[in-house]
């Protein structure tokens, strides 16, 4: 059982007719490994972790020698079988957190639910729960917060309450698109720490996309790089960006080095 | 103070009613010169930004554009000095910025076309000029921003601002909806164009990486006040103030993970004790 991979994907290919969108991705994810997807919007980043939670926008088709979550075929689950996987086992935090909320329920009322679902709490302990969530999420203030509707939130807000809401889930595979781009760096530092936290305390399994080069080095293992819906350089985050061999892994590590912080700390270290 | 392009002099600012949102800040901006705005969300970077507009209300101290003291220019004067374009504005979001129902090329010349109107030809040869300094194709002008790609949207907003040349372009966040490859395009673009025209930036952002690329000089924003000011490589790797140690310091890199829970912890004890004295 525990050598059965988490996530299995393999040949997965998405075509919106003629075109082809993904075009043959394989990726196998261990219980408690964090894998980092790199590419630009158009590269299939999205469609391949949208595919995993069976939210592929319709009109688009999806084939795959196997798709599996712990071993069960994914495409094989009902629409309401989807519904006792996708929020609960296999979370996500995507861009654009204000679509994921009830605009008509405080954002308090909407963990605590879940919580109270999802972790067996009372309403009280709940609360105490929610409100202790958004504290370690970095937002001050989190007992009003809790008390607040999503449209008086800002986005950097809302964001932070929605990987709450994926956390609280307890979900085993958290899937992360950009979850940290829209928030500052000491922000950023406070939700990385809650997800490598629960990387130790529960396992939890992270597929993490991101165009920080530097985040992903902290936060994960290993790194897919897409282009063109194809991995075009696979293996542990140290190997792939300290000595990238696909020329558009290159363009990226020089990228960053160009408009990244490491530039000017190496300068700094050169003067010393 | 007349080779300022911009400069706030101990500043407190704020909206109709309301508390102030800055106190007391004081930023200078000469021409041609590229300084970056860091610090965390509501701190006041983009009420710094706005003031530079006209679009707040100056309760002390003094706000001055291109020599003009902005908190004296009302009603007809006010709108003169926006028509003239001096400065110009880049927000984030380029898809809210751009009116989805007009070709972008009128977009791209709207603020021309306010400030009195051109021969057709001569109209279509700068837009399309202007289209081409930001690398896009000129028969681009024909599209609505509802079919071309993000990037591409953010070079048109971009082209928008300098069509008018401005001094002063103030870029809030402009490459933070971007991916990497459209950031770096953005970015690049900036550089040249800055390099080319002359013009002096003010650069919002919470991406120190992009920060660190394209400005000369960095202004940390603490809740409404400027904590730090210096060159952009001392403020980002010897920062002075506990809350630039705070900000710069949590970022990772490459080689190294940002400052751990402990580590954070302690500067932010000493940014407490720093705002108490």
């Amino acid at each position: 059982m525990t050598d059965l991979p988490l996530l299995e994907i393999h040949d997965l290919r998405i075509a919106s007719g003629a075109s082809q969108l993904v075009g043959g991705v394989d990726l196998v994810l261990r219980r408690g490994e964090s894998v980092g997807i790199v590419g630009e919007s158009g590269s299939g980043k999205s469609l391949t972790c949208r595919s995993v939670l069976g939210i592929v926008p319709e009109g688009l088709e999806v084939s795959a020698a196997r798709l599996a979550f712990q071993g069960t075929d994914l495409r094989s689950l009902s629409e309401r079988a989807w519904r006792g996987v996708r929020g609960s086992r296999i979370g996500a935090v995507f861009q654009d957190p204000a679509s994921y909320l009830n605009p008509s329920l405080t954002v308090g009322r909407q963990l605590a639910e879940v919580l109270r679902v999802k972790q067996g709490h009372t309403r009280g302990t709940a609360r105490t729960e929610a409100i202790d969530l958004l504290d370690r999420l970095g937002l001050r203030d989190p007992a009003r917060v809790f008390t607040r509707y999503p449209h008086e939130l800002s986005g950097g807000m809302l964001q932070r309450v929605l990987i709450a809401v994926a956390i609280a889930e307890g979900p085993d595979l958290l899937i992360a698109d950009e979850p940290t781009t829209a928030l500052d760096a000491t922000v950023q530092a406070e939700v990385l720490d809650v997800l490598a936290d629960l990387r130790r305390s529960s396992g939890l399994t992270l597929l993490f996309v991101s165009h920080d080069l530097a985040v992903i080095t902290q936060v994960c293992d290993r790194v897919l790089v897409m282009r063109d819906g194809v991995v075009v350089e696979e293996g542990a985050v140290t190997d792939v960006l300290r000595a990238p061999r696909h020329p558009y892994t290159q363009s990226l590590l020089a990228a960053h080095r160009e408009y990244g912080l490491d530039r000017l700390r190496q300068q700094e270290v050169a003067h010393v | 103070m007349s080779d300022l392009i911009a400069e706030l002099r101990d500043a407190t600012v704020g909206y109709h009613r309301g508390t102030p949102v800055l106190k007391g800040v004081t930023l200078r901006i000469a021409p041609g010169e590229s300084v970056g705005l860091i610090g965390e969300t509501g701190s006041g970077k983009t009420t710094i930004a706005r003031s530079l507009l006209g679009l707040t209300r100056v309760l002390a101290g003094e706000v001055a554009v291109d020599g003009r003291d902005l908190a004296r220019l009302r009603g007809r004067s006010l709108r003169a000095f926006r028509r003239e374009g001096v400065v110009q504005y880049v927000f984030q979001d380029p898809l809210r910025s751009l009116d989805p129902d007009i070709p972008v090329g009128d977009s791209v010349a709207e603020g021309l076309d306010v400030r009195g109107r051109l021969e057709r030809s001569d109209r279509a040869t700068r837009i399309a000029d202007a289209l081409h300094a930001v690398g896009l194709d000129p028969a681009l002008a024909a599209r609505r921003p509802g079919d071309i790609s993000g990037g591409q949207r953010q070079r048109i907003a971009l082209a928008r601002a300098l069509i008018l040349e401005p001094r002063l372009l103030i870029l809030d966040e402009p490459v933070s909806a971007l991916d990497a490859a459209n950031r770096v395009h953005v970015l690049d673009l900036l550089r040249l164009s800055a390099g080319e025209r002359g013009f002096a930036q003010l650069f919002i952002s919470h991406d120190l990486g992009s920060v660190a690329g394209v400005t000369d000089r960095i202004a940390v924003v603490y809740r409404g006040r400027i904590v730090e000011d210096g060159p952009t490589a001392q403020v980002l790797t010897r920062p002075q103030h506990p809350y630039t140690r705070l900000l710069v310091e949590s970022a990772p890199t490459l080689d190294a993970a940002g400052a751990d829970r402990a580590h954070r912890a302690r500067l932010r004890a000493e940014i407490a004790e720093h705002s108490a004295a």
